[in-house]
């Protein structure tokens, strides 16, 4: 048994991935006992019944509240990709939130006026969202390559730009008087359930997971596999070697950014084009784009990781709609994924607690590294 | 003979690294003694627990014969140990004094008196022969005067054992004469002093005594005047080493580099960078560049490799203008660069080393297919570049570049740019920080490189590698051309000249 222990803390130690990974699934223990502690605190009897309602949240109703975790994962995933392919390019894509109203905006416009379009109508509000977020993304990568303004500087003002416009736009075009609320997109515009409703009975799930799904394994490919990618990964990791190296750094950026702004749209089409969501006109920002990037980073940067990453915050999402039936509020689930971030925020400081402990515990056993040999 | 400083058995060990194994060393009153290795020995891991940066896991310091622990760089300043790092820690917009006194400042009535300190600072500098004015700024003096500053400021703190990391590594050889003689009356006043160095000549000129440390384990201590170079080096690399490049004659062919007239401009300053600069490169010579640093080779380099605007002037390379083209444009057409700083140009320090060794050509065939990197022969291409220049690297071609030693980084950016179908290679300071055996190794490539056909345009500040190197010399002083020379007929001594801007001709 400590033969295996320390094995394990072996296989970790030997690759920095795999620090950060055990970083990671530290910062959402950690959250998690905060979360415990909280709730200890507001209501001690039903303390521990609801926390264990939260852990095993997606398996609470069976398939259905599977389903649901699927469903609140979507839009999570999406922009937590967005802000994590930017990362990975060197650009801190702050203005996920700002990308993803655009491409909401977008969605729900052609969702409410286009039905003429009949069988792609949903298809094509998708794509209208895509190349909405893609454009506002364009702005701050545009300044960011020709004028070296900082693109968290341009894209967090960019969100309120966005805030702003979604308002005036939904006033003027898409109010619904009579239910003084956002228009809501004819049933075509709707994204598929596909055969998702047999799988997952009552749930909420639908195409948008297939859709997350494809976005993460087109971002790997992306990133893993092609000289684009490895242009891209190149200049994130040293814009000077890459300019050395003759790589035009300017369209890259410019590039990832789009391509970043583009998912981040995506993932406003998913969270609007679905029967009773109304994306809300009054002057706030979605918060799904912040949380992208608490989720980049606790995913570290990597597309599988966002996808992992982006299931558990849904998960966490099912858990929390359970809460109330032990006299908690719901929002306690969004103080749990603030500490989680906050710890993931940490991570660097955990990664050395991480690399400490397994140095201590793995020293003795190992002797003369091979790297001594190596030099 | 008084031990000032003795250690014993002195282990350090850093995860999966033993850089010092039981090592040995002492110190006695009044004499230079050098501390000689290469990269890694574990010669700078030696000083800096004796200057209180690191604990030494195992092993005991007698200071003066009494046994200490020094736990940081205060303990060691209160002992007298005094330290100057090769990378002078200097405020570069405070004076003189200001420097020296920083941290030891004297005050009255919690304002700073200046004027005790600077009479005292002029006495120790008129003691020592350490000429400086102490109302100058630290940016406005050269760097030999600011390394008089860093010894001033261990003078001032009343060290008598004295540190210097690889000291000579920025000096003109006018300087490092004028250092050694400070040295060597520091040493007759009876401080006591240790030089860290990888370069013999000065040991032979300077020290006493000599401590050879090869792979964090002690080799030996010689009496410097009882021994040779050659049995120094020897012993630092662990075989033999020959120290003078063999090339045969150049025979220069057709111009490949044309650089006519160039002007880089700096916008902030107002002033010029590189002026008036031309010369050519002929296939199958080498041409150096030689100079100070900070005199605008990099500058130049930059402007000719594409990585800075050209102002005025011309580039050409084999006849066709590339003055206003792209980094890749440039390379395509035949230009190699192993460039001045390996880490932030050279490397994408993240990536495994197989993507480095096709950081030039990742878009070309066979690695490259419809926008798909090809992963088996980007492998094997690299794995025969790692076996061919003898690359060590832990996990062969996937090893993180960053986990790498510097000697080894450097190899692998040589064999990426000499790998390549180029007719111009461009190496600035291709051997900077690295030990003898690296060097010896990197010579004979770029020897071979011109051999082979190739015009090698070389930029170094070790008049050394200059000397023993090039085919034709060309002298930069504040981005100017200096001068032409044929390094047959002109010595170090008179190149000094040059380089310090104490002499200078009209290029020919």
């Amino acid at each position: 048994m400590k033969q295996l222990w320390i094995k394990t803390l072996e296989r970790i130690g030997r690759k920095p991935t795999r620090i950060e990974a055990t970083s990671s699934v530290m910062a959402i223990i950690c959250g998690l006992l905060f979360g415990l502690a909280l709730m200890i605190v507001v209501n001690p009897a039903q303390a521990f019944p609801g926390f264990f309602t939260v852990i095993t949240g997606p398996f609470q109703e069976g398939m259905r509240s599977l389903g649901n975790m699927l469903y609140f994962g979507v839009p999570i995933i999406l922009t937590g990709l967005s802000v994590a392919f930017a990362f990975r390019t060197g650009l801190f894509n702050i203005g996920a939130t700002g990308q993803l109203t655009m491409g909401a905006l977008t969605a729900v416009y052609i969702g409410v006026n286009w039905g003429f379009l009949g069988p792609f109508h949903w298809v094509v509000a998708v794509l209208g969202a895509m190349i909405a977020g893609a454009l506002w993304g364009a702005i701050p990568g545009l300044l960011k390559a020709f004028r070296n303004v900082h693109e968290v500087v341009t894209s967090i003002m960019l969100n309120y730009v966005a805030m702003y416009f979604n308002t005036m736009i939904i006033l003027n075009f898409l109010y619904d008087t009579q239910a003084s609320r956002t228009a809501h997109p004819l049933p075509s515009a709707r994204l598929p359930v596909l055969f998702l409703q047999n799988v997952f009975p009552g749930s909420r799930a639908n195409i948008g997971i297939f859709i997350a799904v494809l976005f993460v394994a087109i971002i790997h490919i992306v990133l893993k596999k092609t000289t684009f990618g490895y242009e891209l990964k190149a200049t994130g990791f040293s814009r000077d070697a890459s300019r050395y190296a003759g790589m035009n750094e300017k369209r890259n950026i410019v590039l990832a950014m789009i391509i970043a702004g583009g998912i981040s749209g995506v993932a406003g089409a998913m969270m609007y084009l679905i029967p009773g969501r109304h994306l809300p006109y009054e002057t706030i920002l979605i918060t799904e784009g912040f949380t992208g990037i608490a989720i980049a980073l606790l995913g570290l940067s990597a597309p599988i990781g966002v996808l992992l990453a982006g299931l558990f915050y849904g998960a966490l999402h099912q858990g929390g709609t359970y809460l109330q039936l032990y006299d908690f509020r719901p929002e306690i689930i969004d103080i749990i994924i603030a500490v989680i971030i906050y710890f993931s925020a940490l991570s660097l400081f955990l990664q050395k607690i991480v690399r400490t402990f397994i140095n201590k515990r793995t020293k003795a056993s190992m002797g003369l590294s091979e790297e001594v040999e190596a030099r | 003979m008084e031990h000032v400083v003795k250690m014993e058995g002195i282990t350090k060990e850093f995860p999966g690294v033993v850089a010092n194994d039981k090592v040995d060393f002492d110190l006695r009153k009044g004499e230079i003694h050098a501390l000689l290795g290469e990269n890694g020995a574990g010669k700078s891991t030696l000083m800096s627990i004796l200057f209180g940066l690191f604990h030494p896991d195992e092993g005991k310091i007698f200071i003066r014969g009494r046994e200490v622990r020094i736990n940081s760089p205060r303990d060691a300043t209160k002992l007298g140990i005094g330290m100057v790092h090769q990378h002078f820690k200097l405020v570069h917009n405070f004076t003189v004094a200001e420097n020296i006194v920083l941290g030891e400042e004297d005050t009255k009535n919690g304002l700073l008196t200046m004027e005790k300190s600077i009479r005292r600072i002029e006495e120790l500098s008129k003691l020592y022969k350490l000429k400086v004015d102490p109302y100058a700024k630290i940016e406005d003096i050269s760097v030999g005067q600011q390394q008089r500053v860093e010894i001033l400021k261990m003078l001032y703190r009343e060290a008598d054992i004295l540190i210097l990391d690889e000291p000579t590594a920025v000096l003109t050889p006018q300087e490092i004469d004028e250092l050694i003689n400070i040295l060597q009356s520091l040493a007759k006043e009876g401080k006591s002093i240790i030089l860290i160095t990888h370069k013999l000549k000065e040991i032979k000129l300077a020290a006493d005594r000599c401590t050879v440390l090869r792979l964090g384990r002690k080799v030996g201590t010689m009496n410097v005047k009882k021994t040779t170079n050659e049995k120094l080096a020897e012993m630092m690399v662990g075989r033999k080493i020959s120290f003078t490049v063999t090339k045969k004659r150049a025979k220069p062919k057709d111009v490949v580099l044309q650089v006519e007239n160039l002007r880089v401009h700096n916008q902030e300053t107002k002033k010029d960078l590189v002026r008036d600069m031309s010369f050519e490169v002929r296939k199958g010579e080498i041409l150096c560049i030689a100079g100070i640093e900070g005199n605008g080779q990099t500058e130049l380099i930059e402007a000719i490799t594409g990585l800075r605007p050209i102002d005025e002037g011309f580039v050409r390379l084999n006849g066709r203008d590339l003055t206003h083209a792209s980094i890749r444009e440039r390379s395509l057409a035949g230009m190699a660069h192993v460039p001045e700083d390996r880490q932030r140009h050279g490397l994408v320090l993240d990536y495994p080393m197989e993507y480095n060794l096709i950081l030039q050509q990742y878009f070309e065939a066979p690695f490259q297919r419809r926008g798909f990197l090809q992963f088996p022969p980007i492998r094997k291409y690299s794995e025969d570049l790692i076996g061919s220049f003898d690359i060590r690297a832990g996990e062969g071609a996937i090893s993180i570049a960053r986990n790498m030693s510097g000697g080894n980084q450097q190899k692998a950016i040589i064999a990426r740019e000499m790998s390549r179908e180029t007719n111009l290679l461009i190496a600035v300071q291709p051997t900077r920080g690295l030990d003898v055996g690296a060097i010896e190794f990197i010579h004979d490539l770029l020897v071979e490189q011109r051999d082979e056909g190739k015009a090698v345009l070389l930029v170094s500040l070790d008049l050394y590698e200059v000397m023993n190197l090039s085919d034709r010399i060309v002298v930069i002083f504040e981005g100017e051309n200096v001068g032409e020379f044929d390094p047959d007929k002109v010595d170090e001594r008179e190149l000094g000249l040059y380089m310090s801007g104490s002499k200078r001709r009209e290029a020919s």
